[in-house]
């Protein structure tokens, strides 16, 4: 953490000329949780500007190591808190690449849609928080009526608003509640209006417009360079996208458009991510009228926790239930990196194991964090009333950032 | 020393004479590389073989093993949809790879503040997690799990 304005005075003293330093945050709105931000300015422009993270750090990664596998997913949950289910199929598809576990259809085909319902609760929270930055109140409150329903769903998938941790080592945590397929297809077949009315509100607002369009620019050769991911790649005009570059939980069964635009700018992310949410909600339909019937957990004894009423029957089932809850399973050595496509942009765990129940190091790869560096580059020279659209169309977690 | 099988693999051949060993598993090809040849190696990488982005950088702790730290550096093609991992063995110092990739200044920042590996040529190595009068690197294995400090 920056304690100091040191750099920033020194060389200010050197050009002679009268400038301001401005701490922003971390409890600035605009930031979007505890982010830092020391700006040098002179007037209105933006001069210098150092981004300090580190608030919310609690030690994640050191605590994956005294966790057994399993629990592991509970923390995963917490690292990106407006995206709990991509993270959570981070953490299991690694697990479950050591173990070699083959997941039945049906518990991928429901992975793969409570994703994208999860990408869609990230990017109406997004859109709504974005455009209250700007100064646009009123779709704060449509995003939100929104994203209140699909928490529900999740709460009747796994009894939790937010910290679902549904996706489980095997398969999924519980198999799915009755009338499920009623309560998503209400969703869904409501939702690409609801799009259509907040672009009804923004799209072709003229001081929407004057906000956000040739603001935040970053070259993309610069956003590679820093290892930016994710839609601000995608609006810069570069086809990158795990989903499709190295399909996992079987998405290369579905049929789905990889958006981008090539201006780059904030508008051209609001876009994007306006489009990415209809894509979405089409990956939705699809998984919910072609779900494939069948088991919500692998055939995976000694891993999988057995049945309820297997467990009042059979001598085996209640054997492995008392080894798996009090001791865990053991995972073969090796490491595995896996890589997910998150609302963000890449997220990626880099498991290592030494054969015993607890992971040996867990590494989280959050796309906030390499977003984050581009910080400085984006918005120094611009406005300070820029720097609110600049950093708002980045889309950071700071949890993610911090972990 | 390389296995046979991998000898052939353009990746690992670009890669024979700064590395000791490699190997391929769970369909993930790891290059593990001379420590004082790492910016040599990522270079190669980054021009010869076209990884365009520097994933990220971390350490593993293998203490009480000597060298007892692993850098792991994440890397990908976009362009030939590959992935690779490099690492090197290092006892506490390394040579930074942020004059190849700048990205990879806060993962060598983070890995610095919770493993204590110096990246030599760092512009700017500071602490980045933790807060800057910290003692210790929380991340090693022989750093305490519970204790009295907040």
């Amino acid at each position: 953490m920056v304690t100091e304005t040191g750099n920033i005075t020194a060389e200010t003293a050197v050009k002679g000329t009268r400038t301001m330093v401005l701490n922003m945050g971390p409890q600035h709105p605009s930031t979007h949780g505890v982010l830092r931000l020391l700006l040098e300015l002179d007037g209105e422009t933006l001069l210098k500007a150092i981004p300090d993270i580190g608030f919310l750090h609690t030690g994640i990664e050191k605590e994956f190591e005294v966790k057994t596998y399993q629990q592991g997913v509970t923390l995963t949950d917490r690292i990106d808190y407006l995206a709990p289910l991509s993270n959570n199929l981070t953490y299991c598809l690694a697990a479950e690449k050591l173990l070699g576990l083959e997941i039945p259809e049906h518990a991928q085909w429901m992975r793969v849609m409570l994703t994208e319902l999860t990408r869609l609760n990230s990017n109406l929270v997004w859109l709504a928080t974005h455009a209250i930055d700007i100064g646009a109140m009123s779709v704060f409150l449509y995003c939100f009526r929104e994203r209140e329903e699909i928490l529900r769903i999740f709460e009747m998938f796994s009894g939790q608003r937010m910290m679902t941790s549904y996706f489980r080592i095997g398969g999924l945590a519980l198999p799915a509640p009755r009338g499920w397929q009623k309560r998503v297809k209400d969703f869904v077949d409501i939702f690409p209006e609801r799009i259509d009315q907040y672009e009804n509100l923004l799209t072709n607002n003229n001081i929407w417009i004057g906000r956000t369009k040739g603001v935040g620019y970053i070259s993309l050769e610069d956003m590679l360079d820093l290892g930016v991911t994710g839609p601000m790649l995608r609006a810069a005009g570069l086809k990158i996208d795990a989903r499709k570059d190295s399909p996992y939980s079987s998405y290369e069964k579905f049929d789905f458009e990889v958006p981008t635009r090539t201006e780059n700018d904030v508008y051209a992310r609001y876009l994007l991510r306006v489009e990415e949410m209809r894509q979405s909600t089409r990956i939705i339909r699809q998984a919910l009228e072609g779900m494939p019937s069948g088991s919500h957990q692998a055939d995976a004894p000694g891993i999988v926790v057995p049945d309820r009423e297997k467990m009042k029957t059979q001598m085996e089932s209640l054997i492995y239930h008392f080894k798996i809850v009090t001791e865990g399973f053991r995972v073969p050595e090796g490491e595995v990196y896996q890589a997910v496509e998150s609302p963000r942009g890449e997220v990626g765990c880099y498991m290592v194991s030494d054969g015993t129940q607890k992971p040996f190091r867990v590494h989280w790869r959050g796309p906030s964090f390499g977003n984050l560096q581009c910080t400085s580059k984006l918005i120094e020279g611009t406005l300070i009333a820029d720097v609110i659209a600049a950093l708002g169309s980045m889309d950071f977690v700071l949890g993610d950032t911090d972990r | 020393m390389i296995p046979e099988a991998l000898t052939q693999d353009p990746i690992v051949a670009a890669l024979a004479d700064v590395a000791t060993t490699a190997k391929f598993e769970f369909n993930e090809l790891t290059v593990e590389i001379e420590p004082s040849k790492i910016v040599e190696a990522v270079g190669r990488v980054k021009r010869q073989l076209g990884f365009e982005r520097l994933t990220s950088v971390t350490g593993v702790d293998r203490f009480p093993a000597e060298p007892r730290f692993e850098v792991v550096y994440h890397l990908q093609s976009i362009a030939g949809k590959k992935r690779l991992r490099l690492k090197a063995r290092v006892s506490g110092e390394i040579d930074s790879v942020t004059a190849i990739y700048s990205g990879a200044d806060w993962y060598e920042r983070e890995t610095f503040d919770l493993f204590g590996i110096r990246f030599l040529n760092h512009p700017d190595l500071r602490r980045i997690m933790m807060p800057e009068e910290w003692e210790g690197h929380p991340l090693r294995k022989d750093y305490p799990i519970t204790g009295t400090r907040y």
